[in-house]
């Protein structure tokens, strides 16, 4: 059992939990990800390592909650555990394999879409950390999703926030603020980092491609085990096909083919439907969604 | 003495009836149909069933006893040589290998061997038979990598003699391919994995599970930071292949490990599961293996009508005779001589079918069976909404990029010697699929036993 040290709800459905996971705080690097498991008929949920401790043995957490299982996970409290939490999985960013002196003279921008945020900050901190300042542009459909921005204030070189409906600082999509300073203020940057919705990273590709900005993705398919061995999470990148669990997160954002990943991660949108309806109608579920044999 | 020229038959649930449920197809002999069976032994004196044994039970030996109703001696015996033999009496290959050798079976059916030692090993759980724990341990630490049978087998040979066991497994639950991917009603899992792995317990192993080798830690650090003096690598050849060819990614083409893993490890059939798994109504299996007909026989239960697409024709099947034949009794279809081309993908991303050709059989290739060659201009199209692909593992090689030293052959199986597991590193020991690739369940044991030889003998001689 993994035992839930902190938790808080950041904001509306997206939660924070620091977990007690020894081995995976010790040896998880920026850019990996863990699998949790709620309960003993709970599955398998992939979730970005957000921070770490060594210290304390924890890991951070922050998820959304979309469907049945996030909204279980969210109704944990500090005191509570989790059943499994293995990892850390997947590569380390490739910042961090870089040599650190020529990292010191790139320029690096961020680009976090919503719950990305999470996954964005470990590696602008890690950047902080090594006397690097990344410029970080968040995106948030409003002032209310907005997360962790005290943090990333902290961490970021240039902090620039967006929303969609201009609740709050900017009002816009990302591919607006690239633009912006891109194209108008003819900042040069060497590399960019997207990290969020698969829609938003696909259109942050396209835009940088035209810029021509070499551009990182964290990719998010749907996944099983997390260890090469059911090829649930294969995405095509470039000519290949690759398992986003091993291979990944990772990839060269100019080489996903992102409308292939898009379908893919509706595969299960009917069978998920029903997982919701379960748990919304409790003990009352009694069939009628033709799958669980409850109408026999 | 004359010699009954049939195995007693034995019980099993209507063909009709099991396709529609999960539970175990073959119900096992009673105590008095064991004792029949074992009738029929001769008791030879140069036994070549047991040459046919990767582990070399004493097959006469055991069987005596069940003839005479010893049924606890019996299973003394066989925990001799085997740590899971309920597994084993189950889905052993029995006819290529005791059963294959049985002096009976060459006018006869053999002596029904395989079901004797899950009626031995069933009998021995039913009655709470347990191995015991050695008395005191001797202070040594083997880290064993993967609860396979492999690392199962190893850890417990290692424990009866003393040493301090702990094995890593990646994932949630021990067992390997026994728990996510023979299914439920071959291999039912709380019945009879279970108590096989508690059995192991009971010696005193420890099970650390969701600890990824190679990602949460690495052998040399097992080695150097964790106290650990030897290690065994049981990780099994998990990594699935496809086909390469067009549609392959569409929604609704899985490979078996996938749908496998969602229905046994993931237990996506039990409705108070989240697990969600794609049931499909027309389902092709592509490949003709012990796993391909475990994919089939799960997606027929699951409701669906389904294809088994295979390349060769039915006596290539590599699948065991009885794997193919409850199968068929069960209703899957199978489309032989017949290798697909390409997958057909509707505006949605979702399959719509799969483009095949007709084969037929050339020339033997290395393996020695005739290879099949596709007949010109023979293209067809099968009407499908999902796609299952079982065309074979290899080891996964998360452990070998992280290990100093360590070296694979080109198919990045693990080089390890075969009568003591011994690798290129010093201390690192290893067996089963990941040295083989796919193979079987009583060879990843056997390999498991030299490894816990190989492991005594280094450790003795320090
Ligand atoms: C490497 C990786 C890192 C991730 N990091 C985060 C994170 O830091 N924070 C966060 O909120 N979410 C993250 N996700 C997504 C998260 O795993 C899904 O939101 C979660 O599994 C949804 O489960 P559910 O049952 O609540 O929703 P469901 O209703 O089951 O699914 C909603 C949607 O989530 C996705 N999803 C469902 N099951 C899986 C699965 N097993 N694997 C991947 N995606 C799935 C699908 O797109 C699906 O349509 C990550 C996913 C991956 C693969
Ligand atoms: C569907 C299916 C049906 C089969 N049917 C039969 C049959 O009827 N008869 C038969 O004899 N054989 C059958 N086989 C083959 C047989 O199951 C295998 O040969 C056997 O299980 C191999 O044992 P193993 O211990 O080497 O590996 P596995 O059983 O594969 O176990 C390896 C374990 O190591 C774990 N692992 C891997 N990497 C790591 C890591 N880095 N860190 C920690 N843990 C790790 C895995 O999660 C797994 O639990 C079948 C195989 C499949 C897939
Ligand atoms: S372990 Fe397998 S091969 Fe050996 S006797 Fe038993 S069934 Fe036969
Ligand atoms: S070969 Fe057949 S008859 Fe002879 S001992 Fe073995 S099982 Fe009995
Ligand atoms: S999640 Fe199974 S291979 Fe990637
Ligand atoms: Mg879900």
């Amino acid at each position: 059992m993994f035992e839930i040290v902190n938790a808080r709800e950041l904001t509306n459905n997206i939660y924070l939990m620091d977990v007690k996971a020894p081995r995976v705080a010790k040896s998880c690097e920026p850019g990996q990800f863990v699998i949790v498991i709620m309960d003993e008929t709970g599955e398998r949920v992939p979730l970005t390592i957000c921070d770490y401790d060594r210290k304390a043995g924890t890991v951070t957490i922050v998820f959304q909650t979309i469907g049945a299982s996030t909204q279980m996970m969210a109704k944990l409290k500090k005191g509570d555990s989790f059943k499994d939490f293995v990892g850390p999985l997947g590569c380390a960013s490739e910042l961090i394999e870089e040599d650190i002196e020529s990292l010191k003279n790139k320029k690096i921008l961020f680009v976090a879409g919503g719950v990305g945020t999470a996954p964005v900050y470990p590696q602008v901190k890690w950047l902080k950390e090594h006397g690097i300042d990344a410029d970080v542009i968040v995106g948030a459909k409003t002032k209310d999703m907005l997360i962790l921005e005290d943090e990333m204030r902290k961490a970021a070189g240039n902090l620039y926030i967006t929303t969609d409906d201009g609740s709050y600082e900017r009002k816009g999509m990302v591919t607006e603020v690239i633009k912006d300073l891109v194209q108008n203020q003819g900042i040069k940057y060497d590399c960019c980092i997207a990290i969020g919705p698969m829609i938003m990273m696909k259109f942050v590709c396209l835009l940088t491609k035209e810029l021509d900005l070499p551009t990182i993705v964290s990719l998010n398919p749907i996944m099983v085990d997390g260890t090469g061995m059911c090829g649930a999470c294969r995405v095509t990148v470039g000519d290949e096909v690759k398992f986003a669990c091993v291979d990944g997160p990772e990839f060269d954002g100019h080489l996903v083919n992102f409308d292939e990943a898009m379908k893919r991660q509706q595969m299960y949108k009917s069978e998920e439907g029903r997982e919701i309806l379960k748990l919304q109608e409790g003990d009352t579920h009694h069939g009628g969604c033709g799958h669980c044999g409850g109408e026999k | 003495m004359v010699i009954v020229s049939k195995k007693v038959p034995v019980r099993e649930q209507d063909p009709k009836v099991r396709a529609t449920n999960f539970d175990e197809v073959c119900l096992g002999y009673s105590k008095e149909e064991a004792m029949q069976e074992a009738e029929r032994c001769l008791n030879c004196k140069n036994p070549k069933c047991v040459s046919g044994c990767p582990v070399s039970i004493d097959i006469p030996g055991f069987i005596q006893e069940v003839k005479n109703g010893n049924i606890e001696q019996a299973s003394k015996i066989i925990g001799e040589a085997s740590a899971l033999p309920a597994v084993c009496g189950r889905v052993c290959p029995q006819e290529s290998q005791c059963e294959g050798k049985c002096i009976v079976g060459i006018k006869n059916e053999p002596v029904s061997i395989g079901k004797l030692e899950r009626f031995v090993a069933d009998w021995a759980r039913e009655n709470n038979i347990k191995p015991e724990r050695p008395a005191k341990t001797n202070g040594h630490k083997v880290a064993v990598i993967g609860s396979g049978p492999s690392g199962l087998t190893c850890a417990g040979d290692l424990a009866k003699m003393g040493y301090e066991v702990t094995i890593f497994e990646a994932l949630h639950e021990p067992g390997g391919v026994l728990v996510y991917g023979i299914p439920e009603f071959r291999l039912p899992k709380a019945g009879v994995v279970a108590p096989e792995i508690d059995n192991v317990k009971a010696l005193g192993v420890e099970i650390e599970t969701d600890v990824v080798i190679g990602k949460s830690i690495t052998i040399d650090e097992l080695l150097e930071e964790e106290g650990f003096e030897a290690v065994f690598i049981g990780s099994g050849a998990g990594l699935p292949m496809f086909m390469g060819i067009p549609g392959e990614n569409a929604n609704g083409v899985f490979s078996a490990n996938e749908y496998l893993t969602r229905n046994n490890l993931m237990k996506a059939f039990d409705s108070k599961y989240a697990t969600p798994i794609i049931t499909g109504k027309k389902v092709a299996v592509v490949g003709g293996g012990n796993v391909a007909m475990d994919a089939a026989r799960t997606a027929l239960r699951l409701g669906a009508e389904v294809h088994v697409v295979y390349r060769r024709s039915e006596s290539e099947l590599p699948a065991r005779v009885e794997e193919v034949h409850h199968a068929k009794e069960e209703g899957v279809i199978f489309d032989l001589l017949t290798n697909p081309v390409e997958i057909l993908v509707d505006d949605n991303g979702w399959v719509k079918g799969m483009k095949c050709i007709r084969m037929e059989l050339g020339e033997p290739d290395e393996s020695g069976r005739r290879r099949p060659v596709e007949i010109a201009g023979s293209e067809f199209e099968l009407e499908l909404d999902t796609v299952i692909m079982s065309l074979g593992t290899s080891p996964n090689p998360l452990i070998s990029s992280t290990t100093k030293g360590l070296d694979v052959n080109k198919r990045k199986c693990i080089i390890a010697d075969e009568t003591l597991g011994k690798t290129s590193k010093e201390g690192v020991y290893a067996g089963g699929d990941a040295v083989t690739g796919a193979a079987t369940v009583i060879l990843a044991m056997g390999a498991g036993r030299a490894g816990a030889k190989g492991i005594h003998e280094f450790l003795s001689s320090k």
